[in-house]
């Protein structure tokens, strides 16, 4: 996932978003190589050649990485078109995506080998290096080189524990924001495991949130780790069949709540925060620095 | 989007799965008048978005078209869990020999469809499945082919009816794999779907859930029923994403991550958060009007303000928090705790315009929220 800086394709790059995004991305060490809007091959955006299809743009640059911000209702259509183009991986940004399509993206990656992140995520940040997507990785406040990684299902929540993580004295291996909606391309299970191999990773943050079985799945794979992992579910107090924000994010039949989350977590090894704050002293137990 | 059975049943019916001979009623005499038309015995069911209607008496079986009338009267404008009954389904009696449940739905495991087959029809699906897992049958779809014949075969094939049914129940799972797919669905479920002692199938009930971000493209749908309070269907006519709680301390965060845990701090320091709302995402430009949403719950005693910005910038949320301050001249004390993108110039415009200083940490900001609703309460 990402290990090496990758040389990143934007489509939708000449909408608002796309080019407000790519500014901050080119400002703070992300190879941003090209861009592609269907119809707009030819122009360029901040210096950056946009070509109106995903091959047209292979043919002319390495491509590592596709980071679409083109609206929910035409998201499956650019990431089908990145992935049958052979992008090895690609993060989808937008909230409100239809679950059929990402359950027809997800399956087309799958099958092509091909790593999503997305939907509804704001996207990568790796610390000194580069980021992608819609985090502010540039600021010193959020983000600082170090050897925690986080990984969240929400983008606010991530803010407050990086910001936190930073005051303490702590700095990132890699934030990824897996994203709010029902299913997902990448999973807290496949996170660990990237954080496992991951040798500049001696510690993983993980912050979850009510609903679905993801981070129960992530529980069973705790055992097998060597890293310590903290961990935080956010929606301990959500009602039942109410999504709280986040599409994803709804208790259902009595599944999905917090208590179950952190009980497994907490039977699986994992070191479990009650609120936000006790993060940073929980990770000062298992990883002092 | 919640489909009701009476809406549901008309679409799954159009696809070609066969339902009973019923039509709604809003009044006892419609239904007695339904009753007489349609032939004795009836069902007279509650329409309103939940399951669980029989344990809550909302279906009653009807012998006389008097019976009928009498069991309209009774619900119509009664309550069924949180909702009023406006409407009723009155529809003939099938002559039943097996009920089955038969369902797709959303699997978030295999992240694809799956098809749930149980011959433990009429029951409450996940009691079957807890208490005799193997009376569940499970197939995961492969959305890419879609239900194969193939796979509908098998999974008919596994339960213990007889053999002349597998065919007829493997094609109506395809025809419903195929209306999953076309109206977007979360969850399709027939439960009971009945096997006629002459072998027809004819689906008894149907639930049908549409995912709310594909209704754009479903063309003409049955009308929803709007679902939660009065403060949360007005919070969603204006596209915010509100839960109303029992508190008193007013919740406003950006992002739906923050916010819960927002929320979960309130509640972990001994105080009541009274809703959940975020002005994150797209709604950080809106936050006026979240305000004025906030405080118009009469329970709220004080509002807790905890930004932590990454995409949304902390400085156009203050903003506009300090132009609805404005406009509503709140009589309520206020906590922030501002972090993140914009913090230096939002934390400095709500000292000017607020006179309020930001606290610096969050757990700071959530007990000093807790401590001006006790003091407003008391």
């Amino acid at each position: 996932m990402i290990s090496t800086k990758p040389n990143v394709l934007v489509q939708g790059i000449t909408g608002g978003e796309g080019t407000y995004w790519t500014e901050q991305m080119l400002a703070n060490g992300t190879a941003v190589v090209a861009g592609c809007t269907p119809g707009k091959g030819g122009q360029s955006v901040a210096g950056v050649p946009v070509y109106g299809t995903v091959a047209d743009a292979l043919d002319e640059h390495p491509i590592d990485l596709s980071v679409i911000f083109v609206p929910a209702r035409f998201a499956k259509g650019a990431a089908v078109e990145a992935i049958e183009a052979g992008v090895p991986t690609v993060i989808v940004l937008a909230e409100f995506v239809p679950v059929h399509d990402t359950m027809e993206i997800v399956a087309l990656a799958r099958a092509a080998e091909a790593r999503l992140i997305g939907p509804n995520c704001p996207g990568v940040v790796f610390p000194g290096r580069d980021f992608v997507g819609i985090m502010p990785g540039w600021s010193d406040r959020l983000f600082a080189p170090g050897r925690i990684g986080v990984v969240s299902r929400s983008g606010s929540l991530g803010a407050l524990i990086n910001l936190n993580l930073v005051a303490a004295g702590y700095g990132q291996s890699a934030f990824l924001g897996l994203g709010g909606d029902p299913i997902v391309g990448t999973t807290f299970r496949d996170a660990l495991g990237w954080f496992e191999a991951d040798p500049s990773t001696d510690a993983v943050v993980l912050l979850g949130e009510v609903g679905g079985p993801m981070e129960e799945e992530a529980a069973e794979y705790l055992p097998s780790m060597t890293k310590p992992v903290v961990a935080f579910i956010a929606g301990q107090n959500a009602p039942e069949g109410k999504k709280m924000g986040h599409a994803g994010a709804m208790v259902s039949g009595g599944k999905g709540t917090a208590a179950s989350k952190m009980e497994a977590l907490a039977a699986a090894g994992a070191h479990v925060a009650t609120v936000p704050s006790d993060i940073v002293a929980l990770l000062h137990k298992v990883q002092p620095h | 989007m919640f489909v009701e059975e009476h809406d549901a049943k008309q679409l799954i019916a159009a696809g070609g799965i066969p339902i009973p001979t019923g039509k709604p009623a809003t009044t006892a005499a419609d239904a007695q008048t339904i009753a007489s038309d349609i032939g004795l015995p009836v069902m007279v069911k509650a329409q309103v978005p939940t399951g669980k209607r029989g344990k809550g008496g909302g279906i009653v079986k009807c012998d006389t078209a008097g019976e009928a009338h009498g069991a309209a009267e009774r619900l119509l404008g009664s309550s069924l869990g949180e909702f009023t009954i406006g409407r009723v389904l009155v529809e003939g009696c099938a002559d039943i020999a097996h009920e089955l449940y038969v369902a797709i739905t959303i699997d978030p495991s295999s992240a694809g469809p799956l098809l749930m087959l149980s011959t433990e029809g009429g029951m409450d699906i996940e009691e079957v499945h807890e208490s005799s897992p193997e009376l569940v049958h499970m197939a995961a779809v492969d959305i890419r082919t879609g239900l194969t014949a193939t796979q509908a075969i098998e999974i008919a094939a596994r339960t213990t009816l007889p053999a002349d049914v597998h065919a007829p129940l493997a094609g109506l799972m395809l025809t419903l794999y195929g209306l999953f797919r076309q109206y977007d669905a979360q969850l399709l479920e027939i439960n009971p779907l009945a096997v006629t002692a002459g072998g027809e199938l004819v689906a008894l009930d149907a639930k049908l859930v549409i995912d709310d971000n594909a209704v754009f493209r479903q063309g003409e749908l049955p009308e929803e029923r709007p679902i939660g309070t009065t403060l949360e269907l007005e919070a969603k006519d204006q596209d915010f994403l509100f839960v109303e709680l029992d508190g008193d301390v007013a919740v406003l965060a950006n992002g739906a991550g923050l916010t819960m845990s927002t929320m979960d701090a309130v509640t972990a320091h001994g105080g009541r958060p009274a809703n959940f709302l975020e002005v994150g995402g797209m709604a950080y430009k809106r936050a006026t009007p979240a305000l004025a949403l906030v405080l118009k719950n009469p329970r709220v005693k004080s509002l807790l303000v905890n930004l932590c910005g990454a995409y949304a910038r902390t400085d156009v949320i203050a903003e506009g928090l300090i132009a609805g301050f404005d406009q509503l001249k709140p009589e309520l004390e206020v906590a922030f705790c501002i972090h993140g993108t914009g913090e230096e110039r939002a934390q400095q415009l709500v000292r000017e315009h607020l006179g309020i200083e930001p606290h610096e940490t969050m757990d700071d900001a959530v007990r000093a929220a807790i401590d001006m609703a006790a003091r407003a309460s008391a």
